[in-house]
């Protein structure tokens, strides 16, 4: 009984949203069109690649994508198709543009500032114990010493 | 200098919050898909009318030049585009606006029971079966409503239905775009 229900899951879990009546008869193909297919967002169903979603329109998508990689054009025609008609949202990846520049950049902003933080920070500690006083300090010491 | 130094940490938290509280903000909806066609051109397509249905089909050339005009991707299958069927009626009637159809991925007799049922307020109507037209307007469901103006750029897309606050807002849309006339 365990082991039915193992082999059940096993059945299960492998959901594709390509049916069988999209796969080109070209592998090589098939295969760009699933990589493309993996990295376009479906408009429906949001966070899902259009790969894996069962909505009619992700489904259109992928015939769409199936189609001109067989009328001969490249990735960077099928994703150009795609964006002129859904613009970058579909696009996982977001594209390197002004607009997304804070995007790509701020993470590393963030990680320097922080190093720089660091670097300041420990500077500063070990000045403070080599300096030792400064000639006001040491005056103003002097000073205490002689009236005791 | 020191001082200013201890707030930083402060600035640094008023900002990510400034930018979370933006984030939870009521009326930004995270879901909403910024359109590619804005003043673009309106898309090339060409759909036959939808069989047995006395209506014209519909193609780009009927987008140019005929004033502001309303393109309502539209399905009989579609619960809300009942709901904003009335609406659109009584805006393109009262506004004298041209009004539009694409029948978005229906069955002919369906669509044209439903337009017997309802009423035809559209003055020309594709029938999209295979869902085409629609990818090329960038449709990611029905209902949706378009606006086209004179010079056939797309002035605005207006997804899901035409109704309550949404019509509030498609109505402000249109004053813009009438305005721009």
């Amino acid at each position: 009984m365990r082991r039915l229900a193992l082999i059940l899951c096993f059945l299960a879990s492998p959901v594709f949203g390509v049916e069988p009546d999209e796969v080109l008869d070209d592998p090589a193909l098939e295969e760009r069109a699933r990589a493309i297919s993996a990295e376009v967002r479906c408009v429906v169903c949001q966070n899902e690649p259009i790969d894996s979603s069962n909505a009619g329109v992700a489904r259109d998508l992928r015939l769409i994508i199936r189609e001109r990689l067989v009328a001969g054009d490249s990735d960077q025609e099928v994703f150009d198709f795609l964006v002129a008609r859904y613009g970058d949202f579909v696009l996982f990846n977001p594209p390197w543009k002004p607009s997304t520049y804070a995007l790509w950049l701020g993470p590393f902003v963030i990680l320097f500032g922080g190093f720089a933080a660091v670097a300041v920070a420990l500077s500063r500690k070990r000045g403070a114990v080599t300096e030792g006083l400064s000639a006001e300090e040491q005056a103003r010491l002097d000073a205490l010493r002689k009236k005791t | 200098m020191n001082r200013l130094f201890f707030a930083l940490p402060l600035v640094v938290a008023a900002i990510i919050g400034a930018f979370a509280l933006w984030g939870l903000s009521n009326g930004r909806d995270p879901g909403a898909i910024p359109s590619a066609l804005i003043s673009q051109p309106v898309p090339e397509f060409t759909l036959d009318p939808i069989e047995g249905v006395p209506t014209p089909g519909l193609a780009t050339a009927d987008l140019k030049g005929q004033g502001l005009t309303l393109v309502n991707v539209f399905a009989s299958w579609c619960g809300p585009c009942r709901a904003e069927h009335p609406v659109l009626t009584r805006m393109s009637e009262q506004q004298g606006l041209r009004l539009v159809g694409i029948n978005y991925k229906d069955r002919p007799e369906a669509a044209a029971d439903w337009l017997e049922e309802l009423g035809n307020p559209y003055a020309l109507i594709g029938a999209d079966f295979t869902g085409r037209a629609g990818i090329e307007w960038g449709v990611t469901g029905v209902p949706e409503t378009f606006i086209v103006n004179n010079a056939g750029i797309v002035v605005h897309r207006f997804p899901g239905p035409v109704v309550g606050d949404g019509q509030r807002r498609f109505q402000q849309a249109l004053d813009t775009a009438k305005a721009a006339q």
